[in-house]
């Protein structure tokens, strides 16, 4: 079969193995992504690492227990190591000098180490040969069946339950653990809560993403959705939501190529959608930035061209003079590039006319730079009174606020300040486009 | 040698050069970058082996030195413009070059001398049979060569710039008033680190790797109040663990990287516990004491 | 060392912005500080005391604006500048004893390879008999008091042997007879003809214990002798509001991209 058969067979589901492991990738995505927001907004994201490698004597243990491969029982193995895990860590942390990361280092490393030794004991001893348990690892989605699903579904259906019930608790005691104590919150009982849930997340995350990996699809799920979003409860949803996207992506990777592990094709496919929202994610993209960045240089361009020009005019007492842009651009160390961009930008927005290659303001362009005007004059006056700042200081500030002050602010300016009507260097503070408006 | 004595030696060379240096790492609250880089130097590796066909040193140590500050560079990139917390962007900077790493390693399967397994617990079991041929000498493992090299050079690095890394380690904000870079010497020490673990990679894994650099150093850290003391009894806890690791899993049959990492966990906790111990005693009988000794000032 | 000093101020500090992601928390400073003078910084929390302190220390990336130590920049100056730190900036688990953070404080003047020699050794040594922490030399430095580890930083500085000393909040956390210890400490340095810029957070021993004062609120409010400046007035301007539109700008400038 070439790669759009399985293609074909992968998305539409009619086999029912297909199904149970987009079933189950789904599940385990959403979890993994939904519940790793809190631990990634508590700066516990690597204690989640930490506890994933813990579960690994865990799986070890139950099996040689057990003696064959049950699913629910080799995570409920797993569960209790990685609680184990959670709560060694918490103990050198508490009982030493040392500092969490060294604790994490020592857990994660020597509990692995434990898991390791079961693993290799097992496998030499002849029962594991065929155990599967090193997918374990990095985790095979493809191994998923449909009980598996059954289980994930169950123990998904808990956790919302819980995380409905507890929502405000649990946000206050992310935000702010100190304040939740002092509010009369049983704060114990939540981080118990909390770190049971994130034990739970890694262990239903153990079989398709693996131990190793178990930190990534609990991180970079809520970090891309932190990108998006302020509001607790949108970021659940959206990490959830990128958690299932990279789950289902690495699926169907290792559908395509059965010898690929699927936890690193999650990742990656998880890495992917946090790239896209750094760079373009509506608030904090890099992106949007930027384009933020360019709209305030433009404006700033504009700002000092109605500016020059206004001044041009109060001096000579014309505001309709036409000037060629040669001129302007000496009214102002304009970059000639950049001038004749925001000339442009000027006249299309009604604020210049051109006539024979020359520009001169319109009405709206006057009213316009007698503001620009008035906020750096009422900044000088501002400054000068309020900060003592000697005259040869205020300027430069001036020159940056006038950009940036909002109608609000200078209607607040002008009443602190009794509507002045000269500038610190004597200058005239132009109202009368408010008169005509 | 037999091939027994050389396994105990490598184990010990590689205990000991992670210990050395993750001591350092220990003090700075840098525990799980040495996590991050032991993973991010993978595809390092692979990308080494994919390129020259050979596990010839250097591209090797070039290649995963690159992915170590890459992971240091990074994890500040991120921190900084995508605002996220410095341990949640180091666990996504890891985890995606780790990732790439074994991607790399299943799909070049046919090219790279390296295995999942291996990656994760190395195969410290196999080190006599790759051996070090000069001529027509046989020097022994290969393994053993590099890892002693890396040793000797940890040592050296740090008596030489033993004011710096403790200062810096100490107190950054008062090193660079008085003219050392901490940023200079924490991507020296980083570079280190990464040098280090690709040495140790092969015989102990990329996760044991971290119980080396972590376990030793945090254990010494519970006994002494002195640096250099620290420094010496880490590498001490780093060679027991090896022994220990050696010889528990010679008696069971299990992979000897696994059981150094137990070896060196059991260290650690009953250190831990002795610790507590003392401390509990001793502060019965100082409480007394401390009443009377009230400290005089000037 | 003195030939670096020449006649200019010990401090120049021109047109001075720092920002925190883009938000201003220094605005526009403007001084130099006088020779051989113990001089107070007092303004509200999050004033900026700190980051003016670290930004003459060059600790901080600055937005604009220079700052001078004897008229030259500070990395040919560093020898002459002394910088007491707050006591929470380290982690004073760390295995070392007093001696040798004292000892710390003559790092600058070693070459790469150069280790601390007895000579140095000793001066950190007297240094700590300065401060009256002889007998702790060889104490493991966790098991020192909050005063007591306090006055290790301050021995410290004075083994830089510096002529400038900066300090950020030498008295928090310590009790009354330290504070007298270390207050006639930093008046012997003042004799001495040392220049010292110390922040302080009590009001009612500004005037006791300085001879000119800093009043600092985002801005520099007023800079000279206690007397002089020290009133109501003008303490009322440092505290008090007057200045929220400043701070809303700063806070719009800090949103921007």
């Amino acid at each position: 079969m070439d790669i759009w058969d399985l293609t074909v067979r992968f998305f539409s589901m009619t086999d029912a193995n297909v199904r149970y492991v987009v079933a189950g990738s789904v599940l385990l995505g959403g979890i993994a992504g939904a519940f790793g927001t809190f631990a990634f907004l508590q700066r516990r994201s690597l204690i989640g690492d930490a506890i994933a490698h813990a579960t690994l004597p865990g799986v070890g243990f139950a099996f040689l227990i057990l003696g064959r491969k049950e699913l629910h029982w080799l995570l409920l193995g797993a569960a209790i190591s990685g609680w184990a895990g959670a709560l060694a860590i918490d103990a050198i942390t508490r009982h030493s000098r040392l500092k969490l990361d060294a604790a994490l280092g020592i857990v994660l490393s020597a509990f692995f180490g434990l898991g390791i030794v079961i693993l290799t004991y097992i496998q030499k001893t002849g029962a594991g040969a065929q155990s599967g348990l090193d997918k374990f690892l990095f985790g095979q989605a493809a191994a998923i069946g449909r009980q598996d699903v059954i289980v994930l579904a169950v123990i998904g259906a808990i956790m919302v339950t819980v995380l409905l019930s507890l929502f405000a608790k649990l946000k206050i005691m992310t935000f702010d653990a100190g304040f939740a104590a002092s509010a009369g919150l049983n704060t114990g009982l939540l981080q118990f809560v909390l770190t049971t849930m994130l034990v739970v997340t890694v262990t239903v995350g153990l079989q398709a993403v693996g131990v190793v990996l178990m930190a990534a699809i609990l991180i970079i799920p809520a970090a891309a959705a932190r990108q998006w979003t302020d509001n607790l409860k949108i970021m659940l949803v959206l990490s959830a939501l990128f958690g299932m996207i990279s789950g289902v992506t690495g699926a169907y990777i290792s559908f395509l190529k059965p010898h690929f592990p699927t936890g690193p094709w999650i990742v990656v496919s998880a890495s992917l959608i946090f790239i896209f929202s750094i760079m373009f994610a509506t608030k904090r993209g890099i992106v949007v930035r930027l384009v933020r960045q360019l709209k305030n240089r433009r404006k700033m361009t504009e700002d000092h061209v109605l500016k020059v020009l206004f001044k041009a005019g109060m001096d000579s007492r014309n505001w309709r003079a036409l000037y060629p842009p040669l001129h302007i651009s000496q009214l102002w160390s304009f970059g000639a590039a950049e001038l004749k961009r925001g000339l442009k930008r000027l006249v299309s927005r009604g604020e210049l006319e051109k006539e024979g290659g020359m520009y001169r303001l319109t009405e709206n362009g006057v009213s316009s730079g007698a503001r620009v005007t008035r906020l750096h004059r009422l900044w000088e006056v501002y400054l000068e009174r309020h900060l003592e700042l000697p005259p040869d200081h205020l300027h430069r500030d001036a020159e940056e606020m006038e950009h940036i002050i909002t109608p609000e602010v200078e209607k607040r300016l002008e009443e602190m300040l009794g509507h002045p009507v000269l500038d610190p260097h004597h200058q005239e503070i132009p109202y009368f486009d408010k008169a005509k408006s | 040698m037999s091939p027994e004595l050389w396994v105990i030696f490598t184990a010990i060379l590689a205990a000991s050069a992670c210990a050395l240096i993750g001591a350092f790492l220990v003090l700075r609250q840098g525990a799980m970058l040495g996590d991050g880089i032991s993973h991010a130097v993978l595809p390092g590796l692979a990308l080494a082996f994919i390129i020259t066909s050979s596990r010839d040193v250097l591209p090797m140590l070039i290649g995963a030195g690159a992915m170590g500050l890459l992971t240091a560079f990074l994890t500040e990139f991120l921190s900084r413009t995508g605002r996220l917390y410095r341990d949640a962007s180091l666990g996504i900077v890891f985890t995606v070059l780790f990732s790439i790493g074994v991607i790399l390693i299943a799909g070049f399967a046919g090219q790279i001398d390296l295995d999942q397994e291996c990656v994760l617990y190395g195969e410290i079991a196999y080190t006599p049979w790759d051996t070090f041929v000069v001529g027509n000498t046989n020097l022994g493992p290969r393994a053993f060569w590099v890892l002693g090299v890396v040793f000797i050079f940890n040592i050296i690095f740090i008596s030489l710039f033993f004011k710096q890394l403790k200062i810096t380690s100490f107190d950054p904000a008062l090193a660079r008033t008085v003219g050392i870079s901490d940023r200079l010497w924490h991507y020296l020490l980083t570079s280190v680190v990464a040098l280090t673990v690709v040495a140790a990679f092969e015989s102990v894994g990329a996760i044991l790797v971290v119980a080396m650099l972590t376990i030793p150093g945090a254990t010494a850290f519970l006994i002494t109040r002195n640096l250099q003391l620290m420094l010496i009894l880490s590498v001490l806890v780093g060679v027991a663990s090896a022994l220990g690791g050696y010889y528990g899993a010679t008696l069971t049959n299990t992979s000897i990287a696994g059981f150094m990492a137990v070896a060196g966990g059991v260290i650690f906790a009953l250190t831990l516990i002795i610790r507590n111990v003392i401390d509990k005693t001793q502060a019965l009988s100082t409480v007394s004491l401390q009443k009377q000794a009230i400290t005089p000032i000037n | 060392m003195t030939d670096n000093r020449n006649n200019a101020a010990p401090i120049e500090v021109h047109d001075l912005t720092v920002a925190y992601r883009k938000k201003p928390v220094l605005w526009d400073i403007d001084f130099s500080l006088p020779e051989g003078q113990l001089i107070g910084m007092v303004g509200p929390n999050g004033a900026g005391k700190s980051t003016l302190i670290k930004a003459i220390m060059g600790l901080l990336p600055l937005s604009s604006g220079f700052i001078k130590i004897y008229g030259k920049p500070l990395e040919i100056q560093r020898e002459l500048v002394g910088y007491v730190p707050q006591r929470e900036s380290v982690d004073w688990d760390f295995p070392t004893d007093a001696l040798d953070v004292v000892t710390m404080g003559r790092y600058g003047k070693l070459s790469l390879f150069g280790r601390p020699s007895k000579e140095d050794k000793e001066i950190a040594m007297d240094a700590l008999e300065k401060v009256g922490l002889a007998d702790f030399a060889k104490r493991q430095i966790s098991q020192l008091s909050g005063g007591q580890q306090q006055r290790v930083f301050l021995a410290r500085a004075l083994a830089q042997d510096a002529v400038i000393y900066l300090m950020d909040e030498p008295f928090a956390g310590v009790d009354a007879a330290t504070e007298k210890a270390i207050i006639e400490l930093l008046g012997e340095l003042k004799n001495k003809g040392k220049t010292l810029l110390v922040v302080h957070h009590d009001l009612n021993t500004v005037a006791e214990y300085f001879d000119w004062v800093m009043l600092l609120n985002l801005r520099l409010i007023k800079l000279g002798p206690v007397q002089e400046i020290f009133n109501n007035e003008n303490l009322r301007t440092t505290y008090g509001g007057k200045l929220n539109l400043l701070s809303e700008m700063a806070e719009k400038i800090g949103k921007m991209p």
